[in-house]
C-alpha cells in the first residue's frame, strides 16, 4: 500500500498497526479463497481490484467526495433506503462486518453470547480499523432484532453521529404506517445533514440508479440458473457484498460486463464446475465481507452455490421501486412499498420468506438448502426449524448450520456439509 | 481383488480389508495418538490391497499422502451398517468426539442426519474423561455403572462442568457406581433426543466405540423403547463401509 494511504488512515484515526494486521488477514484470505478458484469468468478482475483497494482507493474516493461537500452515511441493514440518501446527494455505504476483531474489548460491552455480526460491528469500532465507519457523517442503526437495537444503545456512547430508525415488526396497516413515517423522518434528517432538499427529479434519478444496480444483480442471479454454473457462489456472493459499498454507477456497469462474459460462457456450455454438480441454495443470516467460510467449505466439497436467500443476496436486492411516480410523495410511497416486502426474520409472522425460499429452490434448480444462522441469532435460528420442517415436507433436503466467524468448527462443518452433498447427489 | 477402508477417528484408527465378495479378510486398529498421519501410514504399511478409501475426521490427511478417495463418516457408516443389517433405517453412531443419528430411506440412501456441534458432550471422550475422574478403567466403566443400585441426576453435559460436579459428588460421599450410572444416563438423554429428532420408530443400529459400553446399550433401549442392534465390532463399521465403498466404485 502506498504511503499516501497510510497518512489517510492515520488522519481518519485508525490504529495503523491493528489495521495492518487486519489487511494482512484479509489479503491472505482473499488469496486463498478467491484467487485460488479455477476458471473464473472474465470481468472478475474488477472485484479483485475492488477488494484489493477496499480500504485504499474506495476510501480515497469517498474522502474526495466529502471534500467536495458530499456526506457519507453508513448503514447496518438493508432497510435503510439508499434512494433517499442518493437523492440528497449523499453516499450510502454498508458497514456490516464479517470478521472478529478486538473481541476482548467487545466483550466488555456486549454479552459473550451476542451474534458475531453485532460483535464484529463493535470490534471494528473499538479496534479502530474500519475506514468506512470513520468516514461517515451519519451512522444509521435500525431497530430490528433485540440484539441490534440494544447494541445501538451502547454504540451511541462510542460514536457521535448515530441516528436510530425504528422499524415495524408486523406487516399490517399500522406497520406500514410506521415504516412510512420513519422513512419521512429519515428523509428530513438526511436533508438536514446535507443541506440539500430532495426534489421529484433528484429522487426519481436516485430510484433509477438504485434500480439499475439491483437489475444488474438480478441479471447476474438469473444467469446462475444455468448448468454448468457459469460463476461460483463465492464470486456471486462477492458481487452481492460489493453492492453495499462501491460507487453505484460503476458497480452496475461492471456487473453487467461480467454478465456479458457469463452469457458467452453459457452459450459455450462452459462452467466453473462440471455439469450436474450438486446445486445448493444458502438461506439465512447476512454474510458480510470477509465472511466467506460457508461458501468456501461448500465449494471445495463438491457442490456449487446457486443462490443466496440472504440480506447480502436476494432478500436484500430482489424487488425494484416503482419508477412511474411523479411527485416526491408518490415516490416515497413507492419506496415504502418496495422495502416493505423485505422478509427479514424480525417480522412476525413471516410466511413470505418461506415462500421465497421455495421459489428460489425451483428457479435455480437447487438440490438442497443449507440454512445458515449465526450462533445466538434468535430470529433466524428460530425460523430455521420451521423452514427445515416445511422444506423437508416438500422433499427438499435441508441442512441447518449454526456457526460464527471463528475457524474452530471448520472440520465439523466440512464433515456435515460433505455428508449433505453425498446425501443430495 | 482386495479393497481397504481406513477410518481415521479422533481416538482410534481402523483398517478393514475385504475381498471380492465383500467378506472381511483383515481388520486392524490402533490409537490415533498425536500424529494421526504417521499412525495411519504405519497401519497401512505391509497390508496389501488394490484400492483404498479413507473416512473419519482425518480423511483428508490420508487423501494427500495416499491419493486415496474419501467419504464422510456418515456415508461410510451407512454402507457398513447395511452390509450387516440390510434392512436398517436408523443408525446411531457415537464415536470419540462425534455423535450422529442418521435416518435412511427404504433404498438405503441417507434421508437426514443430525450431528453434535463442536463440543464433546455426550461422546466417547466425555465418558473417557468421566471414567478417569471416578478412577475406573474405561472397559469397566459401563459394567460398574450397571451395578449401581439407583440412578442419580447429573445436570452438566459440558465436560468441564460435569467433571467438577462429579468431584463434588465424590466429596459428598456418594457411591462411585451411582455417579457413573448418572453420567451414563446423561449421555443417553442426549443420544435419545438426537435420535428422536430424526426418527420416531423402528429398530436402531448402534455403532461406534461407545456402542461397546453395556450400560449405554441397556439404558438406551430402555429409554427409547425400541430394539437396538449392535454389530459384533461396532468400532469397525466406518472402516468396513469405506472398504465396501471402495469395492462398489471399482
Ligand atoms: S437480517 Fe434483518 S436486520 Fe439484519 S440486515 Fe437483514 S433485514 Fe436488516
Ligand atoms: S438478525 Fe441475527 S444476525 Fe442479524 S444482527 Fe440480529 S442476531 Fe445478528
Amino acid at each position: 500500500m502506498s504511503e499516501d494511504y497510510r497518512s489517510m488512515w492515520a488522519d481518519l484515526g485508525l490504529d495503523l498497526e491493528a489495521h495492518d494486521a487486519l489487511l494482512g488477514v484479509l489479503g491472505k484470505a482473499y488469496q486463498d479463497i478467491y484467487l485460488s478458484q479455477k476458471d473464473r469468468p472474465d470481468g472478475m478482475g474488477y472485484f479483485d481490484f475492488v477488494m484489493s483497494e477496499v480500504h485504499g482507493l474506495r476510501i480515497r474516493e469517498l474522502l474526495d467526495e466529502k471534500e467536495a461537500g458530499r456526506k457519507i452515511i453508513g448503514s447496518y441493514c438493508v432497510f435503510v433506503p439508499e434512494e433517499i440518501v442518493l437523492a440528497a446527494n449523499a453516499t450510502l455505504v454498508g458497514l456490516c462486518s464479517g470478521a472478529d476483531f478486538a473481541m476482548d474489548e467487545v466483550e466488555k460491552l456486549l454479552p459473550r453470547n451476542t451474534c458475531a455480526l453485532i460483535k464484529s460491528l463493535f470490534g471494528f469500532k473499538l479496534g479502530k480499523v474500519c475506514p468506512y465507519l470513520e468516514s461517515t457523517d451519519m451512522i444509521v442503526g435500525e431497530n430490528t432484532c433485540d440484539g441490534k437495537k440494544k447494541a445501538y444503545e451502547s454504540l451511541n456512547h462510542l460514536v457521535k453521529n448515530l441516528y436510530i430508525m425504528d422499524l415495524p415488526q408486523v406487516k399490517s396497516e399500522q406497520g406500514r404506517t410506521l415504516l412510512k413515517s420513519e422513512y419521512d423522518r429519515f428523509k428530513t434528517a438526511v436533508e438536514e445533514l446535507t443541506g440539500v432538499s430532495i426534489t421529484a427529479e433528484s429522487l426519481k434519478q436516485a430510484i433509477q440508479m438504485v434500480n439499475a444496480k439491483r437489475s444488474a444483480i438480478h441479471r447476474l442471479s438469473s444467469l446462475r440458473k444455468a448448468d454448468p454454473a457459469p460463476i461460483s457462489g463465492l464470486d456471486a456472493l462477492l458481487a452481492n457484498q460489493v453492492f453495499f459499498y462501491d460507487n453505484p454507477a460503476r458497480f452496475t456497469e461492471s456487473v453487467n460486463k461480467i454478465c456479458d462474459a457469463l452469457e458467452n460462457r453459457i452459450a459455450e456450455k462452459k462452467g466453473v464446475f462440471p455439469e450436474k454438480t450438486p446445486r445448493i441454495l444458502v438461506s439465512g443470516c447476512p454474510q458480510a465481507v470477509p465472511n466467506w467460510k460457508l461458501p468456501f467449505i461448500v465449494e471445495t466439497s463438491g457442490a456449487v452455490i446457486v443462490g443466496e436467500e440472504s440480506c447480502v443476496g436476494e432478500r436484500g436486492t430482489r424487488n425494484l421501486t416503482d419508477e412511474s411516480c411523479r411527485t416526491v410523495e408518490e415516490m416515497m410511497e413507492a419506496i415504502v412499498d418496495r422495502y416493505y416486502q423485505v422478509d427479514c426474520a424480525i417480522f412476525t409472522p413471516n410466511p413470505e420468506r418461506l415462500k421465497h425460499i421455495q421459489e428460489m429452490v425451483a428457479t435455480y434448480k437447487a438440490n438442497g438448502v443449507i440454512h445458515y444462522s449465526l450462533q445466538f441469532c434468535q430470529p433466524y435460528l428460530m425460523e430455521s426449524i420451521s423452514v427445515e420442517k416445511a422444506l423437508e415436507e416438500k422433499n427438499i433436503p435441508t441442512l441447518r448450520i449454526e456457526t460464527d466467524y471463528s475457524m474452530e468448527d471448520v472440520g465439523q462443518l466440512k464433515t456435515r456439509i460433505e455428508a449433505f452433498i453425498e446425501q443430495i447427489q | 481383488m482386495c479393497f481397504a477402508g481406513i477410518d481415521i477417528g479422533s481416538r482410534t484408527i481402523e483398517l478393514v480389508v475385504v475381498d471380492d465378495a465383500g467378506e472381511i479378510v483383515l481388520s486392524l486398529q490402533t490409537d490415533t495418538g498425536f500424529d494421526p498421519k504417521s499412525e495411519a501410514d504405519n497401519l497401512v504399511n505391509g497390508v496389501s490391497f488394490d484400492r483404498i478409501m479413507a473416512t473419519g475426521y482425518g480423511r483428508n490427511l490420508f487423501e494427500i499422502s495416499f491419493d486415496a478417495p474419501t467419504v464422510t463418516e456418515i456415508k461410510a457408516h451407512v454402507r457398513g451398517v447395511l452390509a450387516i443389517f440390510p434392512g436398517a433405517r436408523t443408525v446411531l453412531d457415537i464415536g470419540g468426539q462425534d455423535s450422529k443419528a442418521i435416518v435412511l430411506y427404504e433404498n438405503g440412501k441417507v434421508k437426514k442426519f443430525e450431528m453434535n456441534d463442536r463440543c464433546a458432550a455426550g461422546t466417547g471422550k466425555f465418558l473417557e474423561i468421566m471414567a478417569k475422574t471416578l478412577g475406573f478403567e474405561i472397559e469397566a466403566f459401563g459394567r460398574e455403572a450397571l451395578m449401581a443400585k439407583k440412578d442419580l441426576n447429573i445436570s452438566s453435559m459440558c465436560t468441564v462442568f460435569a467433571e467438577s460436579e462429579v468431584t463434588s459428588l465424590i466429596a459428598k460421599g456418594l457411591s462411585r457406581r451411582e455417579i457413573a450410572r448418572g453420567l451414563h444416563t446423561s449421555v443417553i438423554r442426549r443420544a435419545a433426543s438426537m435420535i428422536n429428532r430424526v426418527s420416531s420408530e423402528g429398530d436402531i443400529v448402534f455403532t461406534g466405540g461407545v456402542a461397546k459400553n453395556q450400560c449405554i446399550r441397556k439404558l438406551l433401549s430402555e429409554k427409547l423403547g425400541r430394539e437396538i442392534h449392535i454389530p459384533d465390532d461396532p468400532q469397525m463399521i466406518g472402516a468396513l463401509g469405506a472398504a465396501l465403498l471402495a469395492a462398489d466404485n471399482r
